[in-house]
């Protein structure tokens, strides 16, 4: 079984399912010949001549013509280089995409993919960091996808791409290449909607995604040095959510800290503060606690202090053992 | 008035070298649909006036740019409409009632009630479903027309839109990639003038509209646009073009929005009515009309027989179409997503626990 990082493991998923299923198409900016900016399509174009392209450099472009493919019955998988830069295609997402299905009563459908990298860890500045998934979670019809290891890059993308609705598949810049993981070769899906507990604990429950997800690993390590046993749920999937998995963890343990590098106001752990409070308000033992980025835009020379870190996840189970 | 493509002379005979020469079905069938959109077009605004649907958006003047377009693609070609053609989703054979069931927001509306009237869709007749955003359905044109090239299948999609949707990102995505990729699509601009208050002179310092094609390295073509027989010449000959493999062609039909923007528009806020008049003397119906009493097809007789016939078929659809009651309340929580999502079931299931007051 190779071991892959998650580029590896990205390019593998789009090679197999191309392989698998010919209504497959990968397009998007430099995603041809170059094999991305990040490489994740490496390759794809000379096996697949015919079914990747190079676009001109329109994002509204690129997701509203792979809306029409999809509608006609193909299995595009656009790439948008740069979360920061999806804005111009953020009308076809919001307005066409994922409203299709709704407002042609069920008639028309839109199975498309959209990868894109977000969030920060790679001195990038705002325009190559951000973490804006809570503006797409606030959209129906959309389901969004955050994956956080190589095994389950490739599991995720995979059940994304086989998805009937449209999925935003967002890529952790900074798990790109951190770490390898042995990955199968062949079929590997992970479903959507189903959380993942990596760590089992029974003092404090730790809620993430994407990168935050290892911060928030990390962090239960260094608590366990302190004798408190943290319990870390990796979502995967935002949009549809797994409550069951969040809520008999929170319920378990009484306390819940949210972590997410997107600023603090209205972000999607704004939303898991709010279930918590709902439904599981009678086990709470301390507040709800959440550890973001700032409500400044993300800064490119400090970036390492805006990035929530095991430390700042720390001081926040210190605060809700305290309590 | 217009510098453009015409086939249909002022006393009714057609120029030789562009007649499509039509039989006498076909000329009829053409001005049928036109009659249709008509018709249905006045009577829907009264309806309106009287309560009946909550909002209508009229075609009037526009018909020939709309019927002889979609006339002029074949049954395997796509139409991506912008909202102003009902006339063509009948043209694709959607049921009257169905339409109007889409007008009321039914429990027989096609769409569930999930949209405002005017946003028709009909799946059985490769007629896209409706956004009100104006120019978003162009780039879905194009990556149909993709997708249909890159199946190796020799069909065309047809997408309308206005003069106002020129202005848009999305015109210039859209005309790019078909440039670019050379997909099969005809790009139908109905340049009916006005995008509700602004004249297109305010929208664009283009001369024409059509001329913006050739930037983007394909044809555009100029036609007279309440002249149905041009419209349909034209649009049929780009169709040809994008389906033997020749890539994109944009139709501006030069015609002009005779009627309010929508039932919610009072045009006289902002625009003359000598121009309308002026505009109105050129309707494509009595243009048409002309036509078949040339070529001896047509008399009053035939006229008011299809008058009655029509206004009854309307009569009909709409009293079956009122007796349908609204949409059950779970179907507010239908076509979301293909599954319905926990989230959602538990949205319902609440909602339905509720006590009805």
């Amino acid at each position: 079984m190779p071991a892959m990082t998650m580029v590896q493991a990205i390019n593998n998923a789009l090679r197999e399912e191309m392989r698998r299923d010919d209504r497959v198409i990968v397009l998007g900016e430099d995603v041809g010949r170059n094999g991305g900016v990040f490489r994740c399509t490496e390759g794809l174009l000379d096996e697949f001549p015919d079914r990747v392209f190079d676009t001109p450099l329109a994002e509204g472009g690129i997701i509203g013509t792979a809306i029409g493919m999809a509608l006609y019955g193909l299995r595009p998988v656009p790439e948008i280089q740069f979360m920061d830069f999806i804005y111009p295609g953020f009308d076809q997402i919001v307005s066409e995409a994922a409203k299709m299905r709704y407002r042609s009563g069920g008639q028309f459908s839109v199975p498309m993919t959209i990868r894109t990298p977000f969030g920060g860890g790679i001195r990038g500045g705002h325009y190559h960091s951000q973490s804006t998934e809570a503006y797409f979670c606030h959209t129906p019809g959309l389901k969004v996808v955050v994956p956080s290891t190589p095994k389950e890059a490739k599991g995720l993308l995979t059940s994304s791409i086989r998805d009937p609705d449209p999925v935003l598949f967002l890529e952790p810049k900074k798990l790109y290449r951190s770490s390898r993981e042995d990955v199968p070769e062949g079929e590997v899906t992970v479903p959507l909607g189903q959380a993942a507990v990596r760590r089992p604990g029974k003092d404090v429950t730790l809620i993430a995604y994407g990168y935050m997800a290892q911060v928030c690993l990390d962090a239960a390590t260094k608590a366990a040095e302190k004798g408190v046993e943290a319990e870390v749920i990796d979502l995967r999937t935002l949009v549809p959510l797994d409550e069951p998995t969040i809520l008999s963890s929170v319920k378990k343990t009484g306390r819940a800290v949210v972590v997410y590098e997107a600023p603090r106001t209205g972000g999607y752990g704004a939303e898991i503060s709010a279930i918590l409070a709902e439904k599981a308000i009678e086990y709470l033992r301390g507040p709800i606690m959440r550890v973001t980025g700032f409500d400044t835009p993300f800064p490119y020379t400090l970036e390492d202090i805006y990035l929530p870190n095991a430390d700042r996840v720390l001081s926040a189970i210190d605060k809700v053992m305290a309590f | 008035m217009v510098d453009a493509l015409r086939v249909i002379r002022d006393d009714g005979s057609t120029d030789p070298r562009l007649d499509p020469k039509f039989s006498e079905d076909e000329a009829i069938a053409m001005y049928r649909g036109m009659s249709l959109q008509r018709i249905l077009d006045n009577r829907m605004l009264a309806l309106q006036r009287q309560g009946r649907i909550g909002f209508y958006g009229p075609s009037l003047g526009q018909e020939a740019a709309i019927v002889g377009a979609a006339m002029a693609m074949g049954p395997d070609d796509w139409i991506v409409p912008q909202y102003r053609e009902p006339g063509a989703a009948l043209v694709r054979g959607m049921p009257l009632k169905e339409l109007l069931c889409q007008l009321m927001g039914n429990a027989e509306d096609p769409v569930k009630g999930h949209q405002m009237p005017c946003h028709y869709v009909y799946r059985k007749g490769n007629y896209l479903s409706i956004s009100s955003p104006v120019g978003t359905q162009l780039p879905h044109a194009v990556g149909i027309g993709w997708a249909m090239k890159l199946r190796g299948e020799k069909k065309a999609v047809l997408v309308f839109f206005g003069d106002g949707a020129t202005s848009t990102g999305d015109f210039h995505a859209a005309m790019n990639f078909a440039g670019v990729f050379r997909t099969p699509t005809v790009f139908l601009c109905n340049n009916n003038q006005w995008a509700i208050s602004v004249p297109v002179a305010k929208q664009t310092a283009s001369a024409t509209l059509a001329e913006k094609a050739n930037a983007y390295g394909f044809d555009g073509i100029r036609v007279d646009g309440m002249d149905a027989l041009a419209v349909y010449r034209a649009t049929r000959d780009a169709a040809r073009k994008a389906r033997e493999g020749l890539g994109p062609m944009m139709v501006e039909a030069v015609t002009y929005r005779i009627g309010p923007h929508s039932s919610s528009d009072d045009p006289s806020r902002y625009r003359d009515e000598a121009e309308v008049a002026a505009w109105q003397a050129r309707d494509p119906l009595l243009r048409f009309r002309r036509y078949l009493e040339h070529a001896g097809w047509w008399d009053d007789a035939r006229e008011a027989r299809l008058e009655q016939e029509i206004g009854d078929e309307i009569t009909r659809a709409v009293q079956e179409a009122e007796r349908i009651p609204p949409p059950a309340v779970e179907t507010i929580f239908a076509d979301v997503y293909a599954e319905m999502p926990p989230h959602l079931q538990q949205e319902r299931d609440a909602f339905l626990a509720l006590p009805r007051r």
